[in-house]
Protein backbone atom coordinates (compact mmCIF):
# COMPACT_ATOMS: atom_id res chain seq x y z
CA UNK A 1 0.00 0.00 0.00
CA UNK A 2 2.87 2.38 0.71
CA UNK A 3 3.72 2.38 -2.86
CA UNK A 4 6.76 5.28 -4.29
CA UNK A 5 5.44 6.52 -7.82
CA UNK A 6 7.40 8.59 -9.94
CA UNK A 7 6.08 12.45 -10.18
CA UNK A 8 5.94 13.36 -14.12
CA UNK A 9 5.24 16.61 -15.12
CA UNK A 10 2.20 16.95 -17.59
CA UNK A 11 2.76 18.97 -21.04
CA UNK A 12 -1.05 20.04 -20.61
CA UNK A 13 -3.33 18.42 -23.29
CA UNK A 14 -4.73 14.90 -22.92
CA UNK A 15 -2.20 12.50 -21.55
CA UNK A 16 -2.07 8.79 -23.86
CA UNK A 17 0.04 7.57 -21.38
CA UNK A 18 -2.21 4.87 -20.36
CA UNK A 19 -3.42 4.48 -23.55
CA UNK A 20 0.04 3.31 -24.52
CA UNK A 21 0.56 1.19 -21.45
CA UNK A 22 -3.16 -0.53 -21.67
CA UNK A 23 -2.11 -1.76 -25.20
CA UNK A 24 1.22 -3.16 -24.20
CA UNK A 25 -0.50 -4.85 -21.48
CA UNK A 26 -3.67 -6.13 -24.30
CA UNK A 27 -0.68 -7.54 -26.17
CA UNK A 28 0.76 -8.97 -23.51
CA UNK A 29 -2.18 -11.18 -21.97
CA UNK A 30 -3.13 -11.72 -25.55
CA UNK A 31 0.38 -13.51 -26.51
CA UNK A 32 -0.43 -15.92 -23.03
CA UNK A 33 -3.15 -16.85 -24.55
CA UNK A 34 -5.53 -14.85 -22.31
CA UNK A 35 -8.57 -12.31 -23.19
CA UNK A 36 -8.34 -8.86 -21.42
CA UNK A 37 -10.98 -8.52 -18.40
CA UNK A 38 -14.17 -7.51 -20.27
CA UNK A 39 -16.32 -4.57 -19.34
CA UNK A 40 -18.61 -5.27 -16.83
CA UNK A 41 -22.44 -4.28 -17.94
CA UNK A 42 -24.48 -1.90 -15.84
CA UNK A 43 -27.08 -1.30 -18.91
CA UNK A 44 -30.45 -0.10 -16.88
CA UNK A 45 -32.12 2.72 -15.74
CA UNK A 46 -33.55 2.44 -11.80
CA UNK A 47 -34.53 4.92 -9.89
CA UNK A 48 -36.85 5.34 -6.55
CA UNK A 49 -38.39 8.57 -5.22
CA UNK A 50 -40.19 9.25 -1.23
CA UNK A 51 -43.11 10.94 -1.73
CA UNK A 52 -46.20 11.79 0.61
CA UNK A 53 -47.78 8.17 1.20
CA UNK A 54 -44.90 6.24 0.33
CA UNK A 55 -41.91 5.31 -2.21
CA UNK A 56 -42.11 5.22 -5.71
CA UNK A 57 -40.00 2.37 -7.78
CA UNK A 58 -38.72 2.68 -11.32
CA UNK A 59 -37.05 0.51 -13.77
CA UNK A 60 -36.71 -0.19 -17.60
CA UNK A 61 -37.06 -3.27 -18.86
CA UNK A 62 -33.83 -4.17 -20.79
CA UNK A 63 -31.12 -6.97 -20.10
CA UNK A 64 -28.09 -6.97 -22.53
CA UNK A 65 -25.21 -9.66 -23.10
CA UNK A 66 -22.68 -7.31 -24.31
CA UNK A 67 -23.91 -5.09 -27.29
CA UNK A 68 -27.35 -7.94 -27.62
CA UNK A 69 -30.51 -7.11 -25.83
CA UNK A 70 -31.38 -10.40 -24.21
CA UNK A 71 -34.42 -10.12 -22.95
CA UNK A 72 -36.74 -7.09 -24.07
CA UNK A 73 -39.21 -7.23 -20.96
CA UNK A 74 -37.23 -8.45 -18.06
CA UNK A 75 -38.24 -7.91 -13.98
CA UNK A 76 -35.73 -5.50 -12.39
CA UNK A 77 -38.09 -4.68 -9.36
CA UNK A 78 -37.75 -7.75 -7.26
CA UNK A 79 -39.68 -8.61 -4.09
CA UNK A 80 -37.86 -8.45 -0.84
CA UNK A 81 -40.77 -8.38 2.26
CA UNK A 82 -44.91 -6.99 1.41
CA UNK A 83 -43.62 -3.97 2.18
CA UNK A 84 -39.95 -3.60 0.83
CA UNK A 85 -39.37 -4.11 -2.88
CA UNK A 86 -35.61 -3.67 -4.46
CA UNK A 87 -34.74 -2.93 -8.31
CA UNK A 88 -31.41 -4.05 -9.47
CA UNK A 89 -28.92 -2.80 -11.75
CA UNK A 90 -25.19 -4.40 -12.92
CA UNK A 91 -24.88 -8.49 -13.46
CA UNK A 92 -28.57 -9.87 -13.29
CA UNK A 93 -27.40 -12.87 -11.78
CA UNK A 94 -25.90 -11.32 -8.89
CA UNK A 95 -28.92 -9.05 -8.19
CA UNK A 96 -31.27 -11.77 -8.70
CA UNK A 97 -29.83 -14.31 -6.06
CA UNK A 98 -28.71 -11.29 -3.67
CA UNK A 99 -32.40 -9.97 -3.48
CA UNK A 100 -33.48 -14.19 -3.25
CA UNK A 101 -31.21 -14.38 -0.26
CA UNK A 102 -31.81 -11.10 2.07
CA UNK A 103 -35.84 -11.60 1.06
CA UNK A 104 -35.73 -15.00 2.48
CA UNK A 105 -33.37 -14.52 5.32
CA UNK A 106 -35.78 -10.89 6.03
CA UNK A 107 -38.71 -13.73 6.14
CA UNK A 108 -37.23 -15.85 8.85
CA UNK A 109 -36.03 -12.74 10.78
CA UNK A 110 -39.42 -11.29 10.34
CA UNK A 111 -41.20 -14.80 11.91
CA UNK A 112 -38.69 -14.39 14.64
CA UNK A 113 -39.26 -11.53 15.87
CA UNK A 114 -43.31 -11.20 15.10
CA UNK A 115 -43.13 -7.34 13.60
CA UNK A 116 -43.43 -6.88 10.00
CA UNK A 117 -39.52 -6.07 8.67
CA UNK A 118 -37.94 -2.93 8.68
CA UNK A 119 -36.16 -1.51 5.27
CA UNK A 120 -33.49 -0.91 7.51
CA UNK A 121 -33.10 -4.28 8.24
CA UNK A 122 -32.50 -5.19 4.42
CA UNK A 123 -30.27 -2.46 4.10
CA UNK A 124 -28.07 -3.57 6.64
CA UNK A 125 -28.32 -7.17 5.50
CA UNK A 126 -27.41 -5.91 1.59
CA UNK A 127 -24.69 -3.76 2.66
CA UNK A 128 -23.05 -6.37 5.04
CA UNK A 129 -23.08 -9.07 2.43
CA UNK A 130 -21.84 -6.52 -0.66
CA UNK A 131 -19.12 -5.86 1.36
CA UNK A 132 -18.28 -9.51 2.27
CA UNK A 133 -17.69 -9.51 -1.12
CA UNK A 134 -15.54 -6.84 -1.56
CA UNK A 135 -17.62 -5.40 -4.96
CA UNK A 136 -16.93 -8.62 -6.87
CA UNK A 137 -20.94 -9.03 -6.72
CA UNK A 138 -21.96 -6.71 -8.94
CA UNK A 139 -25.12 -5.30 -7.60
CA UNK A 140 -26.39 -1.94 -7.40
CA UNK A 141 -29.51 -1.84 -5.71
CA UNK A 142 -32.36 0.80 -4.86
CA UNK A 143 -33.96 -0.39 -2.22
CA UNK A 144 -37.42 1.19 -0.94
CA UNK A 145 -40.64 0.69 1.14
CA UNK A 146 -42.71 1.65 3.91
CA UNK A 147 -42.34 0.50 7.84
CA UNK A 148 -43.56 1.77 10.92
CA UNK A 149 -40.81 4.48 10.83
CA UNK A 150 -42.56 5.88 7.73
CA UNK A 151 -41.06 5.77 3.94
CA UNK A 152 -37.59 4.80 3.22
CA UNK A 153 -35.16 5.07 0.31
CA UNK A 154 -31.64 3.36 0.02
CA UNK A 155 -29.29 3.14 -2.52
CA UNK A 156 -26.81 0.56 -2.02
CA UNK A 157 -23.18 0.03 -4.32
CA UNK A 158 -22.06 -3.08 -5.39
CA UNK A 159 -18.60 -2.35 -2.45
CA UNK A 160 -21.14 -2.26 0.36
CA UNK A 161 -21.78 1.07 0.50
CA UNK A 162 -25.06 3.12 1.12
CA UNK A 163 -27.30 6.54 1.16
CA UNK A 164 -30.60 7.04 2.45
CA UNK A 165 -31.97 9.62 0.24
CA UNK A 166 -35.38 11.16 -0.83
CA UNK A 167 -34.61 10.48 -4.75
CA UNK A 168 -31.92 7.87 -6.07
CA UNK A 169 -30.91 6.85 -9.64
CA UNK A 170 -28.45 3.69 -10.27
CA UNK A 171 -27.40 2.37 -13.44
CA UNK A 172 -25.67 3.28 -16.81
CA UNK A 173 -28.86 5.53 -17.73
CA UNK A 174 -28.71 7.10 -13.56
CA UNK A 175 -27.37 10.36 -15.04
CA UNK A 176 -30.16 11.01 -17.65
CA UNK A 177 -32.73 10.13 -15.15
CA UNK A 178 -31.10 11.91 -12.13
CA UNK A 179 -31.16 14.72 -14.59
CA UNK A 180 -34.93 14.80 -14.68
CA UNK A 181 -35.35 14.26 -10.51
CA UNK A 182 -32.73 17.17 -10.18
CA UNK A 183 -35.00 19.38 -12.27
CA UNK A 184 -38.50 18.54 -11.01
CA UNK A 185 -38.31 16.74 -7.39
CA UNK A 186 -40.31 18.48 -4.51
CA UNK A 187 -40.56 17.10 -0.94
CA UNK A 188 -44.25 15.51 -0.41
CA UNK A 189 -45.38 14.89 -3.69
CA UNK A 190 -48.85 13.53 -4.68
CA UNK A 191 -49.31 9.74 -6.19
CA UNK A 192 -49.71 10.67 -9.15
CA UNK A 193 -46.90 13.16 -9.44
CA UNK A 194 -44.44 10.83 -8.24
CA UNK A 195 -45.57 8.51 -10.38
CA UNK A 196 -44.96 10.59 -13.72
CA UNK A 197 -41.77 11.46 -11.95
CA UNK A 198 -40.54 8.24 -11.65
CA UNK A 199 -41.94 7.28 -15.04
CA UNK A 200 -40.30 10.12 -16.86
CA UNK A 201 -36.83 9.58 -15.17
CA UNK A 202 -36.75 6.54 -16.78
CA UNK A 203 -37.73 7.31 -19.60
CA UNK A 204 -35.30 9.65 -19.85
CA UNK A 205 -32.90 6.88 -19.17
CA UNK A 206 -34.09 4.38 -21.95
CA UNK A 207 -34.46 6.98 -25.18
CA UNK A 208 -30.57 8.50 -24.52
CA UNK A 209 -28.89 5.87 -22.70
CA UNK A 210 -28.36 2.73 -25.09
CA UNK A 211 -27.77 0.03 -22.26
CA UNK A 212 -31.80 0.86 -21.11
CA UNK A 213 -34.79 0.23 -23.12
CA UNK A 214 -38.14 -1.37 -23.92
CA UNK A 215 -40.65 -0.66 -21.10
CA UNK A 216 -41.20 1.11 -17.67
CA UNK A 217 -41.84 -0.93 -14.44
CA UNK A 218 -43.43 1.04 -11.67
CA UNK A 219 -43.67 -0.46 -8.13
CA UNK A 220 -45.77 1.53 -5.38
CA UNK A 221 -45.62 1.15 -2.23
CA UNK A 222 -47.40 2.71 0.55
CA UNK A 223 -48.47 1.77 4.27
CA UNK A 224 -50.64 -1.58 3.80
CA UNK A 225 -51.12 -1.70 0.02
CA UNK A 226 -48.50 -2.15 -3.07
CA UNK A 227 -49.34 -1.02 -6.73
CA UNK A 228 -46.78 -3.62 -8.88
CA UNK A 229 -47.31 -1.96 -11.82
CA UNK A 230 -45.84 -4.25 -14.85
CA UNK A 231 -45.98 -2.70 -17.40
CA UNK A 232 -46.87 0.95 -16.51
CA UNK A 233 -46.10 2.50 -19.89
CA UNK A 234 -44.98 0.47 -23.19
CA UNK A 235 -42.55 3.39 -24.29
CA UNK A 236 -40.92 1.19 -27.53
CA UNK A 237 -43.42 -0.28 -29.15
CA UNK A 238 -42.78 -3.37 -31.55
CA UNK A 239 -44.15 -2.54 -34.93
CA UNK A 240 -46.31 -4.31 -37.22
CA UNK A 241 -45.22 -6.34 -39.91
CA UNK A 242 -45.97 -5.67 -43.92
CA UNK A 243 -46.94 -8.82 -44.54
CA UNK A 244 -49.42 -9.93 -41.10
CA UNK A 245 -51.85 -6.52 -42.23
CA UNK A 246 -53.03 -9.57 -44.87
CA UNK A 247 -54.61 -11.83 -41.85
CA UNK A 248 -51.13 -14.60 -42.96
CA UNK A 249 -48.90 -14.45 -40.70
CA UNK A 250 -45.70 -15.19 -43.45
CA UNK A 251 -41.98 -14.30 -42.27
CA UNK A 252 -40.11 -12.11 -44.49
CA UNK A 253 -42.31 -12.97 -47.65
CA UNK A 254 -41.43 -9.90 -49.82
CA UNK A 255 -44.05 -10.54 -52.11
CA UNK A 256 -46.26 -7.87 -53.62
CA UNK A 257 -49.37 -7.50 -55.68
CA UNK A 258 -49.11 -6.87 -59.49
CA UNK A 259 -48.89 -2.95 -59.63
CA UNK A 260 -47.25 -2.36 -56.80
CA UNK A 261 -44.12 -1.46 -58.83
CA UNK A 262 -45.46 0.82 -61.95
CA UNK A 263 -44.16 -0.39 -65.18
CA UNK A 264 -42.83 2.12 -67.48
CA UNK A 265 -41.55 0.45 -70.65
CA UNK A 266 -41.56 -3.40 -71.45
CA UNK A 267 -39.52 -4.44 -74.35
CA UNK A 268 -39.24 -8.64 -75.36
CA UNK A 269 -36.29 -9.73 -77.01
CA UNK A 270 -36.85 -13.80 -78.22
CA UNK A 271 -33.45 -15.54 -78.01
CA UNK A 272 -33.93 -18.46 -80.71
CA UNK A 273 -31.53 -21.03 -79.09
CA UNK A 274 -30.54 -24.50 -80.95
CA UNK A 275 -30.61 -27.60 -78.54
CA UNK A 276 -26.82 -29.17 -79.62
CA UNK A 277 -26.78 -31.63 -76.85
CA UNK A 278 -29.28 -33.15 -74.52
CA UNK A 279 -28.30 -36.16 -71.53
CA UNK A 280 -29.89 -36.71 -68.89
CA UNK A 281 -28.69 -37.30 -65.37
CA UNK A 282 -30.67 -39.35 -62.86
CA UNK A 283 -30.61 -37.98 -58.97
CA UNK A 284 -29.71 -40.41 -56.38
CA UNK A 285 -33.06 -40.17 -54.49
CA UNK A 286 -32.57 -43.67 -52.42
CA UNK B 1 -17.80 -10.15 17.32
CA UNK B 2 -15.60 -8.52 14.35
CA UNK B 3 -16.98 -11.94 12.60
CA UNK B 4 -17.25 -9.54 9.28
CA UNK B 5 -14.04 -8.44 8.37
CA UNK B 6 -11.34 -11.34 8.92
CA UNK B 7 -13.37 -13.67 6.19
CA UNK B 8 -13.55 -11.17 3.75
CA UNK B 9 -10.30 -9.31 3.47
CA UNK B 10 -8.69 -12.52 2.09
CA UNK B 11 -10.55 -12.06 -1.03
CA UNK B 12 -9.25 -8.70 -2.18
CA UNK B 13 -6.53 -8.83 -4.80
CA UNK B 14 -3.62 -6.48 -5.38
CA UNK B 15 -5.82 -5.38 -8.44
CA UNK B 16 -8.32 -4.25 -6.59
CA UNK B 17 -6.34 -2.43 -4.49
CA UNK B 18 -4.66 -0.76 -7.36
CA UNK B 19 -8.82 0.36 -8.38
CA UNK B 20 -9.39 1.56 -5.01
CA UNK B 21 -7.13 3.75 -5.11
CA UNK B 22 -8.12 6.78 -6.20
CA UNK B 23 -5.11 9.11 -5.87
CA UNK B 24 -3.36 9.92 -8.35
CA UNK B 25 -6.69 10.94 -10.10
CA UNK B 26 -5.48 10.65 -13.37
CA UNK B 27 -4.67 6.50 -13.45
CA UNK B 28 -7.26 4.56 -15.19
CA UNK B 29 -7.82 1.05 -14.18
CA UNK B 30 -7.25 -2.15 -15.72
CA UNK B 31 -10.80 -2.15 -17.59
CA UNK B 32 -11.36 -2.10 -21.37
CA UNK B 33 -12.96 1.31 -22.24
CA UNK B 34 -16.37 1.25 -23.79
CA UNK B 35 -18.53 4.20 -24.66
CA UNK B 36 -21.79 2.00 -23.59
CA UNK B 37 -20.65 1.99 -20.12
CA UNK B 38 -18.96 5.00 -18.86
CA UNK B 39 -16.24 4.76 -16.66
CA UNK B 40 -17.83 5.98 -13.19
CA UNK B 41 -20.00 2.46 -13.65
CA UNK B 42 -17.54 0.98 -12.78
CA UNK B 43 -15.40 2.86 -10.20
CA UNK B 44 -15.51 2.41 -6.47
CA UNK B 45 -17.75 4.87 -4.03
CA UNK B 46 -14.96 7.09 -2.29
CA UNK B 47 -16.03 10.08 0.07
CA UNK B 48 -12.99 12.47 -1.31
CA UNK B 49 -13.92 14.65 1.15
CA UNK B 50 -12.64 17.02 3.77
CA UNK B 51 -12.93 16.66 7.32
CA UNK B 52 -12.15 18.26 10.73
CA UNK B 53 -11.95 18.33 14.27
CA UNK B 54 -11.23 21.05 16.54
CA UNK B 55 -10.69 20.62 20.58
CA UNK B 56 -11.99 23.94 23.06
CA UNK B 57 -12.72 23.72 26.66
CA UNK B 58 -15.59 21.79 27.33
CA UNK B 59 -15.88 19.93 24.27
CA UNK B 60 -14.95 19.84 20.61
CA UNK B 61 -16.31 20.91 17.12
CA UNK B 62 -16.49 18.44 14.10
CA UNK B 63 -17.25 19.20 10.56
CA UNK B 64 -17.41 17.82 7.07
CA UNK B 65 -18.42 18.59 3.67
CA UNK B 66 -20.96 16.57 1.82
CA UNK B 67 -19.87 14.87 -1.39
CA UNK B 68 -19.54 11.39 -2.40
CA UNK B 69 -17.91 11.21 -5.69
CA UNK B 70 -17.95 7.66 -7.77
CA UNK B 71 -14.87 8.85 -10.08
CA UNK B 72 -16.62 11.94 -11.78
CA UNK B 73 -20.11 11.74 -10.69
CA UNK B 74 -21.04 12.83 -7.25
CA UNK B 75 -22.95 9.97 -5.93
CA UNK B 76 -24.42 11.84 -3.22
CA UNK B 77 -24.54 15.31 -2.75
CA UNK B 78 -25.58 15.59 0.47
CA UNK B 79 -23.83 12.91 2.69
CA UNK B 80 -23.47 12.87 6.52
CA UNK B 81 -19.69 12.09 6.93
CA UNK B 82 -20.24 13.01 10.51
CA UNK B 83 -20.92 9.33 11.81
CA UNK B 84 -22.52 9.12 15.29
CA UNK B 85 -20.70 6.01 16.72
CA UNK B 86 -21.96 6.83 20.72
CA UNK B 87 -24.14 9.54 22.15
CA UNK B 88 -21.22 11.68 22.79
CA UNK B 89 -18.27 10.29 20.65
CA UNK B 90 -18.48 10.79 16.96
CA UNK B 91 -16.19 9.90 13.99
CA UNK B 92 -15.67 11.78 10.48
CA UNK B 93 -15.23 9.39 7.38
CA UNK B 94 -13.19 9.80 4.55
CA UNK B 95 -11.45 7.35 2.34
CA UNK B 96 -13.57 4.29 0.87
CA UNK B 97 -17.40 5.00 1.41
CA UNK B 98 -18.35 1.01 2.00
CA UNK B 99 -15.04 1.08 3.99
CA UNK B 100 -15.83 3.73 6.06
CA UNK B 101 -19.43 2.65 7.17
CA UNK B 102 -18.46 -1.29 7.22
CA UNK B 103 -15.61 -0.02 10.23
CA UNK B 104 -18.03 2.47 11.55
CA UNK B 105 -20.88 0.24 11.79
CA UNK B 106 -18.64 -2.53 13.60
CA UNK B 107 -17.27 -0.25 15.74
CA UNK B 108 -20.37 1.01 16.79
CA UNK B 109 -21.51 -2.56 17.89
CA UNK B 110 -18.46 -2.88 19.60
CA UNK B 111 -18.53 0.54 21.78
CA UNK B 112 -22.14 -0.19 22.58
CA UNK B 113 -21.78 -3.83 23.81
CA UNK B 114 -18.38 -2.61 25.49
CA UNK B 115 -20.53 0.38 27.12
CA UNK B 116 -23.47 -1.94 28.14
CA UNK B 117 -20.60 -4.40 29.95
CA UNK B 118 -19.14 -1.50 31.89
CA UNK B 119 -22.33 0.19 33.17
CA UNK B 120 -21.16 3.43 31.95
CA UNK B 121 -19.87 5.75 29.03
CA UNK B 122 -17.24 4.87 27.05
CA UNK B 123 -14.23 7.00 26.89
CA UNK B 124 -13.14 8.53 23.00
CA UNK B 125 -9.48 6.85 23.34
CA UNK B 126 -11.34 3.48 23.75
CA UNK B 127 -13.34 4.45 20.41
CA UNK B 128 -10.18 5.94 18.76
CA UNK B 129 -8.35 2.58 19.37
CA UNK B 130 -11.24 0.00 18.07
CA UNK B 131 -11.34 2.63 15.06
CA UNK B 132 -7.25 1.85 15.14
CA UNK B 133 -7.28 -2.07 15.50
CA UNK B 134 -9.12 -2.45 12.78
CA UNK B 135 -7.84 0.10 10.95
CA UNK B 136 -4.20 -1.21 11.42
CA UNK B 137 -4.76 -5.08 11.33
CA UNK B 138 -6.73 -4.96 7.52
CA UNK B 139 -4.08 -1.91 6.73
CA UNK B 140 -3.72 -3.93 2.98
CA UNK B 141 -7.42 -4.30 2.51
CA UNK B 142 -9.01 -1.33 3.52
CA UNK B 143 -8.53 2.54 2.66
CA UNK B 144 -10.25 5.02 5.72
CA UNK B 145 -9.14 8.02 7.05
CA UNK B 146 -10.83 8.38 9.91
CA UNK B 147 -11.34 11.51 12.83
CA UNK B 148 -12.34 10.41 15.83
CA UNK B 149 -14.09 13.17 18.41
CA UNK B 150 -15.92 13.17 21.32
CA UNK B 151 -16.35 14.14 25.17
CA UNK B 152 -15.90 11.91 27.93
CA UNK B 153 -16.50 13.22 31.72
CA UNK B 154 -13.09 11.81 32.16
CA UNK B 155 -10.42 14.06 30.07
CA UNK B 156 -12.91 16.63 28.39
CA UNK B 157 -12.92 17.34 24.57
CA UNK B 158 -10.77 15.15 22.51
CA UNK B 159 -9.30 14.82 18.98
CA UNK B 160 -7.90 11.45 18.04
CA UNK B 161 -6.52 11.04 14.33
CA UNK B 162 -6.79 7.61 12.55
CA UNK B 163 -4.76 7.94 9.55
CA UNK B 164 -4.74 5.31 6.08
CA UNK B 165 -2.38 2.35 7.70
CA UNK B 166 -3.72 2.42 11.35
CA UNK B 167 -1.49 5.22 13.11
CA UNK B 168 -3.53 6.83 15.71
CA UNK B 169 -2.43 10.48 18.00
CA UNK B 170 -4.14 12.96 19.87
CA UNK B 171 -4.22 16.57 18.37
CA UNK B 172 -5.95 19.45 19.70
CA UNK B 173 -6.77 19.90 15.51
CA UNK B 174 -6.96 17.21 12.78
CA UNK B 175 -7.95 17.67 9.24
CA UNK B 176 -8.49 14.94 6.71
CA UNK B 177 -9.66 13.58 3.04
CA UNK B 178 -8.22 14.57 -0.22
CA UNK B 179 -8.92 18.40 0.48
CA UNK B 180 -7.23 18.65 3.90
CA UNK B 181 -3.86 19.03 1.70
CA UNK B 182 -5.75 22.56 0.79
CA UNK B 183 -5.92 23.94 4.26
CA UNK B 184 -2.98 22.69 6.23
CA UNK B 185 -1.56 26.70 5.98
CA UNK B 186 -4.79 27.61 6.80
CA UNK B 187 -5.06 25.75 9.88
CA UNK B 188 -1.69 26.11 11.02
CA UNK B 189 -1.62 29.72 10.68
CA UNK B 190 -5.35 30.51 12.13
CA UNK B 191 -5.44 28.01 14.88
CA UNK B 192 -4.99 29.07 18.97
CA UNK B 193 -5.15 27.20 21.64
CA UNK B 194 -7.79 28.58 24.15
CA UNK B 195 -10.50 29.07 21.43
CA UNK B 196 -14.12 29.48 22.41
CA UNK B 197 -16.83 27.40 21.04
CA UNK B 198 -17.99 29.83 18.75
CA UNK B 199 -14.60 30.52 17.46
CA UNK B 200 -14.18 26.82 16.72
CA UNK B 201 -17.03 26.64 14.70
CA UNK B 202 -16.33 29.88 12.85
CA UNK B 203 -12.79 28.52 11.81
CA UNK B 204 -13.85 24.79 11.38
CA UNK B 205 -16.24 26.49 8.73
CA UNK B 206 -14.13 28.77 7.02
CA UNK B 207 -11.59 26.10 6.59
CA UNK B 208 -14.08 23.67 5.28
CA UNK B 209 -15.02 26.25 2.95
CA UNK B 210 -11.52 27.35 1.51
CA UNK B 211 -10.96 23.78 0.92
CA UNK B 212 -14.36 23.51 -1.04
CA UNK B 213 -13.29 25.86 -3.06
CA UNK B 214 -9.76 24.28 -3.65
CA UNK B 215 -11.00 20.25 -3.77
CA UNK B 216 -12.66 19.01 -6.64
CA UNK B 217 -13.43 15.72 -4.60
CA UNK B 218 -15.26 18.25 -2.18
CA UNK B 219 -17.72 20.37 -2.17
CA UNK B 220 -22.06 20.63 -1.14
CA UNK B 221 -22.81 21.80 2.51
CA UNK B 222 -20.82 22.27 5.11
CA UNK B 223 -22.15 19.96 8.16
CA UNK B 224 -20.77 21.20 11.60
CA UNK B 225 -21.54 19.17 15.09
CA UNK B 226 -20.69 20.33 18.29
CA UNK B 227 -19.83 17.44 20.57
CA UNK B 228 -20.30 18.60 24.85
CA UNK B 229 -21.27 17.47 28.24
CA UNK B 230 -24.70 19.14 26.81
CA UNK B 231 -24.51 17.08 24.61
CA UNK B 232 -24.39 17.10 20.22
CA UNK B 233 -25.96 20.42 18.31
CA UNK B 234 -25.97 19.41 14.63
CA UNK B 235 -25.76 22.30 11.81
CA UNK B 236 -25.41 22.68 8.11
CA UNK B 237 -24.16 25.45 6.23
CA UNK B 238 -25.51 25.68 2.86
CA UNK B 239 -23.89 26.76 -0.34
CA UNK B 240 -24.88 30.17 -0.81
CA UNK B 241 -24.25 30.92 3.17
CA UNK B 242 -20.67 29.48 3.04
CA UNK B 243 -18.18 32.23 3.89
CA UNK B 244 -16.85 33.91 1.22
CA UNK B 245 -13.34 34.84 1.04
CA UNK B 246 -12.12 35.65 -3.01
CA UNK B 247 -14.15 38.72 -4.81
CA UNK B 248 -12.30 36.53 -7.99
Amino acid sequence: MATVSVCQYHRGGFSFENCKRNALLEADINKLGFSSPAARKTGTTICGVVYKDGVVLGADTRATEGMVVADKNCSKIHYISPNVYCCGAGTAADTEMTTQIISSNLELHSLSTGRLPRVATANRMLKQMLFRYQGYIGAALVLGGVDSTGPQLYSIYPHGSTDKLPYVTMGSGSLAAMAVFEDRYRPNMEEEEAKRLVRDAIAAGIFNDLGSGSNIDLCVITKGKVDYLRPHDVANKKGVREDKINGRPETGNYRYKHGTTGVLTKAVTPLNLEVVEESVQTMDTS
Amino acid sequence: MCGLLPGVLQLRSSFKMAAALQFPANVSTLNTYNDLYPDWTQREVSTGTTIMAVEFEGGVVIGADSRTTTGAYIANRVTDKLTPIHERIFCCRSGSAADTQAIADAVTYQLGFHSIELDEAPLVQTAASLFREMCYRYREELMAGIIVAGWDPRRGGQVYTVPVGGMMTRQPVSVGGSGSSYIYGYVDSNYRAGMSKEECLKFTAEALALAMERDGSSGGVVRLAVISEQGVERQAILGNQLPKFSTV
